[in-house]
């Protein structure tokens, strides 16, 4: 009982000892602002990455692919089983994406990803990321007439809007047409009506129209390509890849839904391959955020994607398809499907791996990050711990005739030890515990003081055209704040136990003379 | 009140032992709370060794040749040189003698705060000197009573719970709480005792030297021990204050038949005492 008296009395009276663990409350509170931070980047990343990504993919194991995406999933079905909650086939090829932008041809090396509307928004978040709210709901590649978010629907109130998309859609393609028409007519007459010249298109002449002004004033029986009116296959183009941040960190865009482009990719024959381009019509714009796929990715239907490369057999009407995307039930092993496909599926045709695999150098870097961080910073809790006991010590000698006086009066050894090793623990949790307070303040408060900080120093701290986020994310943990705060006491007891053992193994009657 | 009343008023009284204690655990010790006489044990089996031969009823503590030395540096000095001591039950006993005779020393080996180098302390009977530490804590704390002459309060601590400090030590946490009541009140009566009665929520620093030997002398009282060691309890006051703390420790052994032990240099608080030792070249004279 006097124990638990004579800590409290020691703790509200030694403010030296309070002072002692200030290092472990701000250890604890940058303990727990670091994790929370981490593991909302974490997060936000995973999310991002397994946003185009499937829990598990099944692919070929080159770019010519593998027939009857039908008969593969049947088999992933009677492998997996149960696990499996959806599957896409996809073909995806690298490509070069070539658009018109002030007069000029530019050209980018994409990924092409031919996929199918219907089914991918199944298997992975694709549709989320789309900037029509239609095309979330069931992404199309049909141009819509308009109502593209002119706000990024991902981000906070506050973000800065994006006038240019309210002018996306049908009425930007007649825009278009319009303007192009006067160009034309400014131009030189010998120049006009000259095709390109490019080989690749004349197998598929009425999907590629390199020039459909061209051939606008010859009356020609076929079907004329009217720009105005019609669009071409539609496409879906990474955000990154046409815009660029303007003055004040709003977006521009060089390209908006509604405009053509031109892709070039290489056909699927097992003969020499061939270049082939198309043209596409912008439909919608991706946006997960993960510059990598931001800037790459550009999607296009499966179906015209299998006939632009000859994916389609001829003869017994089969597609070829490059991979089956796999949605698995939630809370199913990923890595036990993928073994379990691993063993169905031969090694020389086939690759099956999860998004974490395709992403593992990634993920890895970050987790070791995360471990050297709280190292380093546990360092801090621990050094605080030294503080504690060279104040402790302090305190014993201070204390030495009250400890004589209470052995006189029958307190045992355990006892004195018992309330150096309870004012030890006390101060531990009333630092950890301001440390806990001080954290989480600090945490849900983050983005304010951010911006505080940015005011102040006019230095902006987090750049969302750098991030991609508006906002930092932050995840509180409670098990990892247990952790720390569990730490952060043993550290306080441990270095108390030093003390506590000199207080009880000090001589009695030494203890009373001492003045 | 005669002794046999009042041993068992105090019998009645006393917060019950600690379980664990190797006073409670003793499978042949005859309890206080038990004893119809009042004879209690002190220690737990009752081995031959530690039995006194020459124990008589009347005696409380015996010395037999007691030996303790200092060591200075490489110089070994002896403090006493075989003290042979006897204190009998309801005498208020002063050990006079010269600053550095071992006064203080000897009081130290009484109370089992020191071990002797040589010889013997029996209480009631029984050797003392050579118990395990956990068994003297709870002699210390259960029998015997200290008071000093710099009173040695804790200043945490303000007067009541000064007083209430032996009985926590005494107690387990639950024990304590489920008891409080009747220890506050005895606290409480044992300070009106001794006249402070109005000072309860004072800290140490806020009292008068003859307030806080007062409080001292509650501490040691609170839970009516057998015996009460007193170290130069008047060393520190001036004369009248010193008067006053001697007439209560007075008091207490005539009406209460408490058996006092008070270490002094001073004859004249000496001349208070039923019987006068004196402590010379380490050896016991009486005077």
């Amino acid at each position: 009982m006097y124990k638990f008296l004579l800590c409290w009395r020691y703790l509200r009276t030694r403010w030296i000892a309070l002072v002692s663990v200030v290092s472990v409350t701000l250890g604890v509170a940058t303990m727990i602002v670091v994790n929370s931070v981490m593991s909302g980047f974490v997060v936000e990343m995973h999310q991002r990455l397994h946003g185009i990504l499937s829990d598990v993919v099944v692919e070929s194991r080159d770019l010519n692919g593998f027939p009857d995406a039908q008969r593969h999933m049947e088999r992933i079905r009677q492998v997996a089983g149960d696990d499996v909650e959806a599957m896409t086939p996809t073909v995806d090829v690298p490509a070069m994406l070539t658009l018109h932008n002030g007069g000029q041809w530019v050209s980018k090396p994409i990924h092409l990803f031919g996929i199918d509307p219907m089914t991918q928004g199944q298997v992975s978040a694709f549709a989320q990321y789309l900037q029509h709210p239609e095309n979330r709901r069931q992404p199309s590649f049909n141009l819509r007439d308009g109502g593209y978010d002119a706000h990024d629907h991902q981000a906070d109130r506050d973000a800065l809007p994006r006038p240019a998309m309210d002018r996306a859609g049908w009425k930007h393609r007649h825009e278009w047409v319009r303007a192009e028409a006067f160009r034309r007519s400014l131009e030189l007459p010998e120049r006009r009506g000259q095709p390109p010249a490019d080989d690749a298109v004349p197998d598929a002449a009425a999907r590629s129209v390199p020039d459909a002004f061209a051939n606008m004033p010859a009356a020609q029986t076929e079907h004329v390509f009217d720009p105005d009116k019609e669009q071409h296959t539609g496409t879906v183009l990474g955000i990154a890849m046409i815009s660029y941040p303007g003055d004040g960190g709003g977006l521009r865009f060089a390209l908006l839904p509604g405009d053509d482009v031109r892709i070039t990719t290489v056909t699927a024959s097992r003969r020499e391959p061939k270049f082939r381009t198309w043209d596409f019509t912008v439909v919608d714009l991706y946006e997960s955020k993960m510059s990598e796929y931001d800037s790459q990715l550009v999607f296009v239907p499966i179906d015209v994607l299998q006939e632009m490369r000859g994916m389609i057999d001829p003869e017994k009407n089969i597609a070829y398809v490059n991979a089956i995307q796999i949605k698995l039930r939630p809370g199913a092993d990923g890595y036990a499907v993928r073994d379990k496909l691993r063993k169905a599926f031969p090694a020389d045709f086939y690759g099956v791996s999860t998004w974490q695999d395709k992403q593992g150098p990634l993920l890895d870097a970050v987790r070791m990050e995360i471990i050297i961080l709280n190292i380093l910073l546990f360092f801090i809790i621990a050094v605080a711990g030294f503080g504690i006991l060279a104040i402790f010590l302090m305190i014993v000698v201070e204390k030495t005739r009250d400890i004589g006086i209470l052995k006189s009066l029958g307190a045992s050894r355990g006892g004195i030890m018992g309330i150096f090793l309870g004012y030890g623990l006390s101060l531990g949790l009333v630092g950890s515990g301001a440390g806990l307070v001080l954290g989480l303040l600090f945490v849900y408060h983050i983005n304010q003081i951010a911006d505080w900080v940015g005011r102040v120093t006019h230095h902006p701290i987090f750049d969302p055209t750098i991030y991609y986020f508006y906002r930092i994310p932050t995840i509180v943990d409670p098990g990892t704040i247990a952790w720390i705060v569990l730490g952060a006491l043993v550290i306080a007891v441990l270095s108390s136990i030093l003390p506590a053992l000199r207080a009880a193994m000090l001589h009695p009657v030494e203890a009373l003379r001492y003045e | 009140m005669s002794r046999r009343a009042r041993q068992n008023r105090s019998a009645a009284d006393r917060p019950p032992r600690a379980a664990g204690t190797s006073l409670a655990k003793a499978p042949r010790t005859v309890s206080a709370d038990d004893a119809p006489c009042g004879e209690r044990a002190v220690v737990g089996p009752v081995d031959s060794h530690r039995i006194d031969p020459a124990h008589t009823r009347s005696e409380v503590l015996r010395t037999a040749g007691l030996f303790k030395s200092f060591r200075k540096g490489p110089v070994e000095v002896p403090v006493l040189r075989g003290v042979d001591l006897t204190v009998r039950q309801g005498e208020l006993l002063a050990i006079v003698g010269q600053s550095g005779s071992g006064k203080s020393t000897l009081l130290h080996l009484l109370a089992t705060l020191d071990a002797p180098d040589r010889g013997e302390i029996y209480f009631e009977g029984r050797r003392i000197d050579n118990l395990p530490s956990r068994e003297r804590d709870v002699l210390r704390n259960r029998r015997f009573g200290m008071i000093f002459q710099f009173y040695h309060l804790l200043p945490e601590l303000n007067v009541l719970e000064n007083v209430l400090a032996p009985l926590m030590i005494a107690e387990s946490v639950p024990g304590y709480f489920l008891r409080r009541r009747g220890h506050r009140r005895r606290a409480a009566e044992i300070l009106k005792l001794v006249g402070l009665d109005h000072r309860l929520k004072h800290k140490p620093r806020e009292l008068s030297g003859g307030e806080m030997q007062r409080t001292a002398i509650a501490r040691a009282l609170v839970t009516q021990p057998d015996l009460l060691l007193a170290d130069e309890p008047t060393g520190n006051l001036d004369v009248e204050t010193g008067r006053e703390i001697l007439d209560v420790l007075g008091g207490l052994n005539r009406r209460q038949n408490l058996t006092i032990v008070m270490v002094t240099h001073d004859q004249g608080i000496a001349r208070q005492a039923d019987r006068i030792v004196r402590l010379v070249g380490g050896r016991v004279e009486s005077a």
